[in-house]
């Protein structure tokens, strides 16, 4: 009992030090933009609610500037970007 | 497919309909033809059509449904999509039939079979996607262009005294006994997407049901021929063409009139 108690408070005190206060990871969710499939509509910007999603410089191959996901701490997957993709290169993961 | 990056995000909230084939669309940036595909599609799913669906698709920017939503798909003339349908439907009464229209196709050049069609009571839904103007020839005027508005036909803006006014189709199609289901949504913003699909269950729902013919006209963004950013075309369809085209549902038959 003595050791198991032991353990768990010293993994406990390793994973903070892992993760310092600030770069703890606050988000509850995760997108990835299909870089070559973004056409840069840039409708999926204003529609996400936590402004996570911007617009990049990056071109890809059809000759758009994708959209980039910038915030990923504020992410909540609620993939409303996702629904609003016309090109449904949005995906998300909760 | 696995979470990318950080652990702990494992359940997939949101991923491609499995209807919707994993390809590039051609659509312009903006276009929200690619939204309402994806409408479609996930509303196949949710039903479990997929191996039972026939579309039916018209000429325009609409046509190339087949290649981007996996089903059968029947390619018809112009305009002749309800036409095609009510002989699919007939030979194949098991099979789920659909149309995917624009309004060039629908409202212009074949408003004939589209109100007949209605008017039969044949057991179709029909996808009308209306942007106010003919998208893949180059933005001529089409029947629903706002009145005003500058296409490549009308360069002063459509005028009521030469070019007569824009039709409401969803509210014209509710007016004929045999629609089932007669509705018009956008997709401008999250909520509208939502009630979008919710109209597309429906009007799924009527033909599943037997009940008739089923009609849901999208209001969607031309962004390339309104010369417009697609945001701003969003803007466009939220402010004036929501106005004259506002959205709701006309129509909804609550049983079926051969019961």
């Amino acid at each position: 009992m003595q050791v198991y108690r032991t353990a768990s408070h010293e993994r406990s005190r390793l994973s903070e030090a892992a993760q310092p206060k600030g770069e703890r990871i606050t988000a509850t969710g995760r997108i990835e933009i299909d870089f070559e499939r973004c056409k840069a509509c840039e409708l999926c910007v204003p529609a996400c609610p936590k402004d996570c999603i911007g617009m990049g410089a990056a071109v890809n191959r059809q000759g758009y500037a994708s959209a980039v996901f910038e915030r990923p701490d504020d992410c909540t997957g609620c993939a409303i970007c996702a629904e609003t993709c016309p090109d449904a290169c949005i995906l998300v993961w909760r | 497919m696995s979470a990318p990056g950080k652990v702990g995000f494992s359940k997939a909230v949101y991923t491609r309909p499995r209807s919707l084939v994993d390809v590039k669309s051609h659509f312009c940036p903006g276009c929200h033809h690619g939204t309402i595909h994806k409408i479609v599609a996930e509303c196949i799913d949710r039903y479990g059509l997929r191996e039972k669906t026939i579309g039916v698709a018209c000429v325009g920017c609409s046509v190339f449904l087949y290649d981007y939503i996996d089903v059968d798909v029947v390619e018809s003339p112009h305009g002749r999509a309800p036409a095609v349908a009510t002989g699919v439907k007939r030979a194949q009464p098991d099979k789920f039939v659909f149309t995917y229209q624009g309004d060039g196709d629908l409202a212009a050049i074949g408003t004939s079979e589209i109100i007949h069609a209605a008017n039969r009571g044949e057991n179709l839904s029909v996808i009308f996607v209306n942007n106010t103007t003919y998208g893949m020839t180059g933005g001529q005027m089409a029947p629903t262009t706002m009145l005003g508005q500058k296409t490549s036909t009308t360069p002063y803006g459509r005028d009521f005294r030469g070019d007569g006014y824009p039709i409401r189709m969803a509210e014209l199609l509710a007016g004929l006994e045999g629609t089932a289901y007669s509705a018009r949504v956008a997709v401008s913003t999250p909520a509208q997407i939502r009630k979008a699909k919710e109209s597309v269950r429906k009007a799924f729902e009527m033909q599943i049901g037997g009940m008739g013919f089923s009609i849901v006209e999208f209001l969607s963004t031309c962004p390339t021929n309104w010369g417009m950013k697609p945001l701003d075309a969003q803007k466009r369809v939220l402010g004036e063409m929501s106005e004259y085209f506002p959205p709701g549902v006309f129509k909804e038959r609550k049983q079926a009139d051969f019961a």
